[in-house]
């Protein structure tokens, strides 16, 4: 059966709404799971929130438009942040900028053509002694160099990327 | 490379559910009062007594009571908690399920920041576990009639929700706007019920004190701040890593140990916390001294410093909630009163007015987000003035 991006939306909250209840303290996680899905939470999308849940649609909005990870408008199937931690050698970090840039075409802020890639900065994501570290789709990848720029932006659209975080290591004392 | 580390942790020591263990054969004023008597505070950075936070939450009479985990961690400079969560997150779970014992609590929530739901399985496989071993669920350890379980909500990414106000008001599914207090969550938080509010690294620390006595937590660190304390640092030095500590430790001690000498400075307290010049690194690292939030960021002698208070306040200007006006207008103005500086178009006079509505910001915001937000370039312009002025603007 052919679905409408609109009918796909109703179907999606009514689906949600069923599993985590309709109070206002389950918005956040229909929003989550809406955002994974779409890649963004589109207007229609928040009229259909409010409708289900009962309150107004500022309401939704005032929510998606709070919170870093949920966006209005449509992000590209991977979304690639860097680390802007204070910590991180800046000269390194701006390699890594320099050449993400140059590996998508694209600037910091900006979307790829093709829907795949968003290219954006985040404020420090709690890697501050691995760096320069990225987050893509909620992987991290630690301790990124230019060089491996290309590889783990091919890995990604392969899908086959491993985000590699090295947390509990043996004491070197 | 340089790699990072994890010292020797009394985490990896304590023997798994002694504390829980000993809090269940204990009555509920048993098991505030050693807490009491440990001295822990709040390991997250606002230092609260956490013995006082409880018993004000058990005091109330309520039809449920919440325990919520803030695993927020979005001090820019902070990484302990995540080390936490990932290598001993039965020890943060114990923690809950001690306090929920003890203020009479039946449901517990984890708020787990965005960045770190790479880490969600793992959290939710221990917590299957415990359940398994009827640590959560009904009767919890032969308990009759006691009920407690855990869920972890993920975060959408809002520095201000490590507030636990902001925190709550995300879970009632609002924007993350600290509330006015009192009342204090202790009495009303979560949908209006008593609900103690701790960091990850608290929990761990409660586990710790129910294992061991609270005689032996207090005789660490120093009289106003018994106890170990965990500390994240990154930045220039050989070792960066997760350190456990003595509170009352001198600056330069730890920078002995982690391999930091000779540096310019070192940001103590993450992006919100003070910048300390060499000439202070005798300082301790204790309530009574420096904030021991346990982030320590250091600094080599070829940072620009300038570029550290822009930082800062580029995050502070991202994440201000918008709520209250000296934070939201204010860090903006020294952000453009930086750049400013940058270009080398700033007068003196103009950077002594920088430094007021700086003070301003730090007296007159709502909540510790916005005191806290001009700290960093308010003690960079004191102790690094003569770095600040005549720059030329990059372009020149």
């Amino acid at each position: 059966m052919f679905f409408t991006e609109r009918q796909q939306i109703e179907q999606d909250v009514e689906t949600l709404a069923a599993i985590y209840g309709r109070e206002r303290s389950s918005m956040i996680t229909i929003l989550q799971e809406i955002q994974r899905k779409h890649h963004y939470v589109s207007e229609y999308a928040m009229q259909v929130i409010a409708h289900v849940l009962d309150i107004h649609p500022v309401e939704v909005y005032s929510v998606v438009s709070f919170y870093h990870f949920l966006s209005e408008r449509p992000q590209g199937q991977f979304v690639i942040l860097l680390s802007d931690c204070i910590a991180h050698n800046s000269e390194e970090k701006a390699a890594v900028a320099r050449q993400l840039e140059t590996e998508l075409g694209i600037q910091f802020g900006k979307t790829t053509q093709d829907g795949k890639f968003t290219l954006d900065r985040t404020g420090c994501i709690g890697m501050c002694d691995q760096g320069p570290v990225l987050r893509v789709n909620g992987r991290m990848y630690t301790e990124v160099t230019a060089d491996k720029v290309g590889t783990l932006i091919a890995d990604c659209v392969a899908d086959s990327a491993t985000g590699v975080v090295c947390d509990i290591r043996e004491p070197s004392k | 490379m340089k790699s990072s580390v994890v010292s020797q942790l009394t985490f990896a020591r304590i023997d798994l559910d002694a504390g829980l263990k000993s809090a269940s054969a204990m009555t509920p004023e048993q098991i505030i009062d050693t807490i009491v008597q440990s001295g822990l505070r709040g390991r997250g950075g606002g230092a609260y007594p956490v013995g006082r936070k409880w018993s004000a939450a058990k005091e109330v009479h309520a039809q449920r009571k919440y325990i919520i985990c803030n695993a927020a961690e979005g001090e820019p400079g902070s990484f302990k908690d995540r080390a936490i969560l990932s290598g001993y997150a039965q020890l943060v779970f114990e923690g809950m399920t001690i306090a929920a014992l003890a203020v009479g609590a039946e449901r517990g929530i984890m708020y787990l920041r965005a960045e770190y739901a790479y880490m969600a399985g793992h959290l939710e496989s221990v917590l299957a576990a415990r359940r398994n071993a009827a640590l959560l669920g009904k009767n919890i350890c032969g308990l009759k009639g006691v009920h407690f379980d855990i869920r972890i909500q993920v975060g959408e990414g809002a520095y201000v929700c490590g507030q636990e106000t902001a925190l709550i008001e995300f879970l009632e599914g609002h924007r993350g706007e600290p509330r006015n207090r009192p009342p204090y969550p202790a009495v009303s938080g979560y949908r209006g019920f008593p609900t103690v509010v701790q960091n990850v690294e608290t929990f761990a620390w409660v586990t710790c004190v129910l294992a061991r006595g609270a005689a032996w937590f207090q005789s660490l660190g120093t009289p106003k701040s018994p106890g170990l304390k965990l500390f994240s640092v990154s930045g220039d030095c050989k070792r960066p890593g997760v350190y456990e500590f003595q509170l009352g430790l001198k600056v330069a001690e730890l920078l002995r140990m982690v391999g930091g000498e000779n540096v310019k400075g070192v940001q103590v307290g993450g992006a919100s916390g003070l910048m300390i010049p060499k000439s202070q690194f005798g300082r301790r690292i204790a309530f009574e001294d420096l904030p021991y939030g346990g982030a320590v960021i250091i600094f080599g002698k070829e940072r620009d410093m300038l570029e550290v208070a822009h930082n800062c306040l580029s995050f502070f200007t991202s994440e201000s909630c918008g709520q209250c006006t000296p934070c939201r207008e204010g860090t903006r103005k020294l952000l453009d009163g930086v750049e400013r500086l940058q270009r080398g178009s700033c007068t003196s006079a103009y950077l002594d007015t920088l430094i007021s509505l700086g003070e301003s910001i730090r007296a007159a915001s709502k909540c510790g987000l916005g005191q806290s937000s001009p700290q960093a370039f308010l003690s960079i312009a004191e102790h690094y003035r003569h770095e600040l002025m005549g720059r030329r603007s990059s372009n020149g």
